[in-house]
């Protein structure tokens, strides 16, 4: 397969999107460098098949957003929603993520080196995090489904009003959100840890990790909570 | 939605690329600011004049085409004061060895049309309607020198698109914000500044802010604790850039609702809403890029 690289500073992302979406499954094992990123938004959203991008750079919002099947690398940082909505694949941030990382996402791994901003996994809905550095305030709000390790620390609010995702937070929770609770690990949890930090290349021992569930209290209506939870 | 850029210059050698290193931060914010834009530059001190006051003509018909050689003449004649003129279309700046206040008090009462941007030994403003490279252009912005400078690209939600409604605002003297968000509560900061003698010169929310904030200064307040009260008094979506004479400050509500990323380097600390904003500032690629942390007082002396 061709390795082929884009310089944004001279292509416009549509063209480079535009390649990307034309790519089928066959085309497995492609390599597309993208190169002068300059913080463009919506690099490689949509890949629909399993190509390998690499951005060598800073970029905008919403990169590898939308992602099924493919890889996307980014050797810098991210700007708002990197990886939202992402479907499979792994989406990879070398440096720190802005707000809202990994918004919604159904399925597939988002990896980010560095620190995520605030709201990151925020909506969650089957999709796996790991974040090596700390994430902002907010996080993990209304996750559904999927799992966030966290290796650093987590600002306030964390997996408020929570369903059925978990996370896992090595450093310090300013503060649990509304009906998230503290549970503690099982050799499921463990298992679970070891395999998204090696797949994420980091080096923690995952009994050194808390578990955030949540406390299923808010499922249904309480009467009597009179708007306190 | 807003654009922001800051640029401020550590090593003296850049203060005379200033204007030049900052035209493409201010069009990098187009999509964010389409209807306006503007930009507050501190040149260090006014040498023999008192003050400097920037002008703006463009209210009135014909503005662009103002006689402000005229003003200049009038002015020295009726005040007697040692006046210098820098004029190009619809806009000037008069150094005055006068106070401002009598100068600014006898523009606003023989040329009422006239718009007063800002006073002060440091800034110099300009700021007009039009895209940002219509805006730079129509300035000169790239020739602009100086130790920094806060800029602004306006996409106006809360109040018309109107030239005193664009950024930054300034209250005071030597005192600019910017601002990427909106704000919940101006008009309760209004009545509370008005009965204290506060003129406001619009509706526009970010001018609460500005002179909200330039007030506590004013009463004393170093520039940590009126950041500090503006955090306790405004409510809302905020991103500030603000300048002074010598230092720029940047804070972020604390839902960190509006973007701000910041490179800094040996050579300069520059800031804007968007990294694409800073893409192509020399030595870009081995600055500190971070994000500003929501709720936290940045602030960088020149």
């Amino acid at each position: 397969m061709e390795n082929l690289t884009f310089d944004l500073a001279q292509t416009k992302v549509s063209a480079l999107n535009s390649y990307l979406h034309r790519q089928s499954g066959e085309s497995g094992g492609q390599k597309i460098t993208v190169i002068n990123p300059d913080g463009a938004h919506n690099i490689a959203v949509g890949l629909d098949s399993p190509v390998e991008v690499e951005v060598i750079g800073h970029a905008g919002y919403y990169a590898g957003g939308m992602n099924k099947t493919g890889k996307v690398i980014i050797k810098g940082s991210a700007g708002t929603g990197v990886g939202e909505n992402m479907m499979s694949g792994v989406v990879h941030v070398q440096g720190f993520a802005s707000n809202g990382a990994g918004a919604s996402a159904h399925g597939g791994l988002l990896i980010i080196d560095g620190d995520a901003g605030l709201r990151c996994g925020i909506s969650l809905k089957g999709g796996d995090i790991v974040v090596g550095g700390s994430v902002g305030s907010f996080s993990a709000f209304m996750a559904q489904a999927g799992r966030m390790v966290i290796c650093g620390d987590a600002g306030d609010a964390l997996g408020d009003s929570l369903y059925e995702a978990v996370l896992y937070v090595k450093g310090n929770i300013k503060s649990l959100g509304a009906d998230a609770q503290i549970e503690a690990l099982t050799d499921a949890d463990i298992s679970a840890l070891t395999d998204l930090l090696q797949q994420s290349g980091l080096n923690h021992d995952p009994k050194s990790f808390k578990k955030v569930a949540s406390r299923r209290e808010l499922y249904h209506w309480n009467a009597d909570a009179n708007q306190e939870y | 939605m807003c654009g922001i850029v800051g640029l401020l210059v550590k090593t003296p050698d850049l203060r005379a690329r200033l204007g030049e290193l900052m035209v493409p931060m201010l069009i990098g914010m187009t999509e964010r600011g389409p209807d306006s834009a503007g930009l507050a530059v501190f040149t260090g001190d006014a040498g023999d004049h008192a003050r400097k006051i920037s002008v703006y003509s463009g209210l009135i018909e014909d503005g662009d085409n103002f006689n402000w050689q005229g003003v200049a003449h009038e002015l020295k004649e009726h005040l007697g004061v040692s006046i210098t003129l820098e004029a190009k279309g619809n806009h000037a700046i008069f150094s005055v060895s006068a106070d401002p206040e009598i100068v600014k008090r006898w523009l606003k009462d023989e040329y009422p049309g006239l718009f007063i941007l800002s006073t002060g030994k440091s800034i110099n403003l300009y700021k007009d309607i039009g895209t940002p490279a219509e805006v730079a252009s129509r300035y000169d912005f790239g020739k602009l020198q100086g130790t920094h400078l806060v800029g602004h690209t306006r996409m106006a939600t809360e109040t018309a698109v109107t030239p005193d409604r664009a950024h930054p605002f300034t209250a005071g003297e030597d005192f600019c914000l910017v601002h990427n968000g909106s704000l919940s509560n101006p008009n309760g900061i209004r009545r509370k500044l008005e009965p204290q003698g506060i003129h406001f010169d619009t509706d526009n929310d970010t001018e609460a802010a500005c002179r909200f904030l330039e007030w506590r200064l004013r009463e004393g307040d170093n520039l940590e604790t009126a950041l500090k009260k503006g955090f306790e008094e405004l409510d809302g979506f905020y991103t500030f850039l603000m300048g002074t004479p010598d230092a720029l400050a940047l804070i972020r509500d604390p839902f960190a609702c509006k973007p701000a990323v910041v490179a800094e380097t040996d050579d300069y600390v520059a800031i804007a809403s968007e990294f694409r904003s800073l893409a192509h500032l020399p030595g870009i690629n081995h600055a500190h890029v971070f994000e500003p942390a929501p709720e936290e007082m940045y602030v960088w002396k020149i």
